[in-house]
């Protein structure tokens, strides 16, 4: 039998614009996985704790407010800081491209923009598990 | 004709439409089978090949149509429509800076903009000082950061507030915000009778769709009927709630249900201005509402046409409003931002066309296009430009705005309309259901136990479902993809980071030079009227002008309100 | 995919949470312990359990149970959130069903346990059932051994609340708390067979919708009748561990405000009080132990019995047995056969 895979979907920030994340958290429980929904508004130190505690394989943030410049590093730092180098961090919002570098730098593994089909994310996060 | 006459002229339509399809139409099935199974509109209604007289036979001209700026308003809002004046072209801006929002302001006027709508950025939406930590990435990310009256005043700076009408994106906060707008006029020398415009102030679908609420309903509700209260005395022709059914769709709803929630919102704060006491055509005049343009273009038309209809009936009927006026809706729209692609972008400009088009058809007093590149990032100056030419040509170019209402009389657009209708008031049913009669209670019962939450989210779920069967076609995202990427990409703006710096300092400055004690003292005084029922928007209006935050009153609001934590739907 | 953990690996999950001082590592070992044994199964437990049962038994355990949507994880926030304010340390364990569709889960209890989210002493995990036969009832067992030598203070388990699960979590628990919100059905079947005789205390949550109080008083009455009548047909061996003296109390809480949860607590703490002073936990212990081993044997045996059967060369003769029709020897008494034997070997 195949390992199940735990995810978490988060929304860190402040907007409320929680239709994609909450569509994608569905559609992934209907392609298999066990999906921890950590709901709206969640701040960096929320996000990480709840990484320490529910040992995903992967984090999907999502940010439709512009705010992932920031949020995204700040959430991937303090993982860093905490020890969890093993957990495969992904973005999804309105999110330009040129800004997909710096946040790759940063540590989030790939970008997701409006329109990815959910199978097509399913598919990364099982082709790119860091453990 | 005689009630005889036409029975038997149905009757004969009916024999025909059934010949027609055995004969002529299965023929040519034949040859060419339709492209799908089922045709349905993006609420599942299903439609149907062709529509007659038939389906529209139970209509009464006078009961259910009658004349434009007459009851039950189907057919418009106003006598004469866009022939007398075209709808307000009102377009969304507010970004970074009060100075770089006060500068894009001056430049739509100049375009020929009537109408200013000012966008916040979600700190002050939420209520939080630029330096708090939850404010962090967010200031002035996705509209003005507003924390003192400081900040407004810059935005208006040189504008006349007595010329211009403003609409302001803000809901808790809305009376705070409001406050601050009638303290810029007052030194101005405009006094708060002459202002125009609008806040949003639609708690109730925050809770629904939107999410940017801050306390629990029933406070929140407090601070509307207050605002309510305070204007319908003071600023008359202000619009003291524009109740939203924009964001119930962008959060993924369908048509129907974006028709039914937002005028069961519509009700409740009917009934809420009533329990506190006023009169219903006192206040009730003065709401308007907010809707989206979507996909589906006759959809679209006939929900518009359906909400004016729902709402005059329930006005006279069930709210015994008596002032025609107070049976008319009149409503805002703003093309779906969710309908837009990153996937070539230049391609929402034509949707964005047709979506206002609708909007257009179906008689809206105001109108918002996107800017195509919203789905990248925050609208660039130019597409913002492109995005009001789109209603310029509609406008002047399209002839689209010289007949009322010209789709009234179409046996399917009549025939959607009357089918919306019913729809919604399914919906009406169960709110009403919920709160025991009462819509009020109604919309508090399906919010706390995430009625319209859930509801909202099963559609979006099978909307992307729908998507990724390729049963709803995305031009140019599940077909005709075009691999190779693009190399005109648009010009997409940015804010810097520097904003933040920037705005926190503004904000330190302003607090270092203001009349500290004064500012301490309003904040107290605001907290014991929270407490009490007094109306508090003159305190409010106190605070503002004593330059105390948005976060530091919203803090106070806080401690005796409470905050409000959404359930999961799953 | 499987995850490839070597034993010195696990040994040092293992040393970490061993540790008196609380850190973000030891929370990291924890969480990754719990995933080890989520995915491994017996196998990987049998290299846990051993090395920290000796730091178990502290631990008080509170199952939580009652149809979805009755409020189980908002009272479990709140009940958590008392312990908390008394310097204890919390740990919560939420299980919510897996989609027999596709497999995949959504968990969403956390959402509710929000206020807590960054508290030091506050550990929360969410599980799904993996539609029971994953053998969610044997993991949670061992993750609930872990978080005893985590040193955690109270064990909170909040069940799937359907089918068995619901039954089975008494198996684990100290006290179990049934909720039964008004509403859900106006008869008292809204009590599922089986459950009457686990409950510790029964919780009327939704304190605050119509029908509460008619709730308290049906359940009073089935208590009534409860008491003069003997429990036939148990099916789950309750009977074993029904505690004479012991009349549940019946609770109204308000899982949003949070009335009555303080209420809720004095009457955990009296009932543990009771099995202490009566030595009735003593019972419960043998009992969840019986349980347990029965657990652990079923898996090894049906391991071992498939090994051997397929393996051993002296099955092989049993087989021609049955093959040749010879009297007696027909699949059922070759079962039977061999069972004595093993009886013989390890139980007599
Ligand atoms: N009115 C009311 N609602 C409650 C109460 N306790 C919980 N709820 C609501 O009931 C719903 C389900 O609660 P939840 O804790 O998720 O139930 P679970 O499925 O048993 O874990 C949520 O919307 C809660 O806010 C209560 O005491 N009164
Ligand atoms: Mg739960």
């Amino acid at each position: 039998m195949e390992r199940k895979i735990r995810l978490i979907v988060a929304k860190p920030g402040l907007d409320g614009h929680d239709r994609g994340a909450k569509v994608i958290a569905r559609g992934l429980r209907d392609a298999g996985f066990e999906v921890i929904y950590t709901g709206l508004h969640q701040t960096p130190d929320d996000i990480v704790q709840s990484v320490i505690q529910e040992d995903p394989d992967a984090l999907l943030l999502s940010i439709l407010s512009g705010a992932h410049p920031v949020l995204f590093p700040e959430i991937t730092k303090k993982l860093h800081e905490n020890g969890v180098d093993d957990v495969l961090v992904l973005g999804g919002g309105i999110i330009p491209e040129e800004d997909v570098p710096a946040l790759k730098e940063a540590g989030v593994s790939e970008v997701f923009g409006p329109g990815t089909k959910i199978q097509e994310i399913a598919d990364y996060i099982r082709a790119n598990l860091k453990r | 004709m005689t009630e005889n006459t036409k029975e038997s002229l149905n009757k004969k339509i009916l024999e025909e439409t059934e010949r027609w399809i055995n004969t002529t139409v299965a023929q040519s099935l034949k040859k060419v089978p339709e492209r799908k199974r089922n045709f349905k509109t993006l609420s599942n209604i299903p439609v149907k090949a062709l529509y007659t007289p038939v389906d529209i036979g139970n209509l009464d001209y006078f009961d259910d149509l009658g004349f434009p700026g007459e009851y039950p308003y189907l057919r418009g809002a106003q006598a004469t429509s866009y022939r007398a004046r075209f709808w307000t072209m009102r377009q969304f801006a507010g970004l970074g800076t009060a100075k770089e929002t006060n500068q894009r302001f001056k430049y739509l006027i100049q375009n020929g903009q009537t109408g200013l709508s000012v966008a916040f950025h979600l700190p002050t939406i939420y209520g939080y000082e630029s330096g708090s930590p939850m404010s962090a990435g967010e200031i002035g990310k996705e509209g003005v950061a507003i924390d003192t009256l400081a900040d407004m005043e810059v935005v208006f700076d040189g504008i006349d507030l007595s010329k211009i009408s403003t609409s302001m994106t803000i809901n808790a906060p809305a009376s705070i915000l409001l406050a601050m707008y009638i303290a810029v006029g007052e030194k101005k020398g405009v006094p708060m009778e002459k202002l125009t415009g609008t806040i949003q102030n639609d708690i109730l679908k925050e809770y629904q769709a939107q999410k940017s609420y801050i306390f629990p309903p029933e406070p929140s509700m407090r601070l509307i009927v207050d605002t309510i209260e305070f204007c319908t005395n003071h600023v008359p022709k202000w619009n003291t709630i524009s109740i939203s059914g924009y964001h119930i769709r962008e959060a993924g709803s369908t048509a129907v249900q974006e028709l039914a929630f937002t005028l069961a919102n519509g009700f409740a704060y009917v009934e809420a201005g009533m329990a506190r006491g006023l009169n219903v055509d006192d206040f009730a005049p003065r709401l308007s509402f907010f809707f989206n343009a979507h996909n589906n273009f006759f959809e679209e038309i006939a929900k518009y046409r359906a909400a004016r209809r729902i709402w005059a009936r329930h006005m006279k009927e069930i709210y015994h409003a008596k002032d025609p006026r107070s049976w008319r809706l009149r409503f805002h729209t703003q093309t779906a931002g969710v309908s837009l692609t990153a996937q070539e972008p230049y391609n929402n400009i034509i949707r964005v066309t047709l979506q206002a088009l609708a909007a257009v058809l179906g008689g809206t007093q105001s109108l918002h296009t996107n800017s195509f590149d919203e789905a990248l990032a925050l609208p660039s100056e130019e597409a913002v430009k492109i995005a009001l030419r789109t209603q310029q040509i509609i406008a002047h170019e399209s002839g689209a705005a010289d007949v009322i209402d010209p789709l009234g009389g179409s046996y399917y657009v009549e025939w959607l309309t009357n089918q919306m209708e019913a729809e919604a008031e399914k919906y009406f049913e169960h709110i009403k259901k919920l709160g025991n009669g009462s819509m009020l209670q109604g919309a508090y019962v399906g919010i706390k136990n995430n009625f319209y939450q859930r509801e909202i989210a099963n559609a979006s779920y099978q909307y992307q479902k729908e998507i990724e069967t390729k049963e709803l076609v995305q031009v140019s995202v599940n077909e005709f993809k075009i691999e190779e990427e693009l190399d005109k990409k648009p010009e997409i703006l940015k804010i810097s980071e520097h904003v933040a710096e920037k705005q926190i300092q503004n904000l330190q400055k302003v607090k270092s030079e203001r009349d500290n004690a004064r500012a301490q003292e309003c904040l107290q005084t605001l907290r014991e009227k929270a407490k009490t029922n007094e109306n508090l928007m003159p305190y409010i209006l106190d605070a503002v002008k004593a330059y105390c935050s948005v976060g530091e009153i919203v803090d106070v609001f806080r401690e005796v309100f409470g905050v409000y934590r959404e359930d999961s739907i799953f | 995919m499987q995850m490839q953990y070597s034993d010195d690996l696990i040994q040092s999950y293992i040393d970490l949470i061993k540790q008196k001082e609380d850190s973000v590592k030891k929370k990291r070992a924890l969480a990754r312990l719990i995933t080890l044994i989520e995915n491994g199964g017996p196998e990987i437990a049998q290299k846990i359990i051993p090395q920290i049962y000796n730091l178990t038994g502290h631990a008080k355990i509170i199952g939580i149970t009652g149809a979805p949507g009755s409020g189980k994880s908002t009272l479990t926030s709140q009940i958590a959130d008392h312990y908390l304010e008394q310097g204890l340390k919390v740990s919560v364990i939420a299980v919510d069903p897996t989609s027999p569709f596709s497999g995949g889960a959504l968990l969403g209890d956390r959402i509710r346990m929000k206020k807590n989210f960054t508290n030091p002493r506050f550990f929360i995990r969410s599980m799904a059932n993996r539609g029971q036969l994953g053998g969610l009832a044997m993991a949670t067992k061992d993750v609930i051994h872990v978080l005893d030598a985590y040193h955690s203070d109270i064990i909170i388990i909040e069940t799937v609340g359907v089918g068995q699960s619901e039954i089975d979590i008494f198996k684990s628990a100290h006290t179990t708390l049934v909720i039964t919100p008004p509403g859900l059905g106006d008869e008292i079947q809204a009590i599922k067979a089986g459950l009457m005789e686990i409950t510790d205390i029964f919780v009327v949550n939704k304190m605050d919708r119509d029908g509460a109080d008619k709730r308290v008083a049906e359940l009073q009455t089935m208590l009534d009748f409860a008491e003069n009548i003997e429990i036939k047909n148990d099916q789950t061996q309750a009977k074993v561990v029904r505690c004479d003296g012991w009349r549940p109390p019946v609770i109204k809480t308000n899982g949003v405000t949070g009335e009555n949860v303080p209420l809720l607590l004095e009457n955990i703490k009296k009932h543990q009080e009771f099995l202490n002073q009566t030595g009735f936990i003593k019972k419960r212990l043998q009992f969840r132990y019986k349980h347990y081993i029965v657990e652990i044997l079923k898996y090894f045996l049906v391991k071992n019995v498939e090994e051997i059967v397929f393996t051993n060369e002296k099955i092989n003769e049993f087989i021609e047995k049955i093959l040749s029709h010879e009297q007696g020897a027909d699949p059922y008494s070759i079962s039977g056969a061999i069972m004595e034997i093993f009886r013989d070997r390890y139980f007599s």
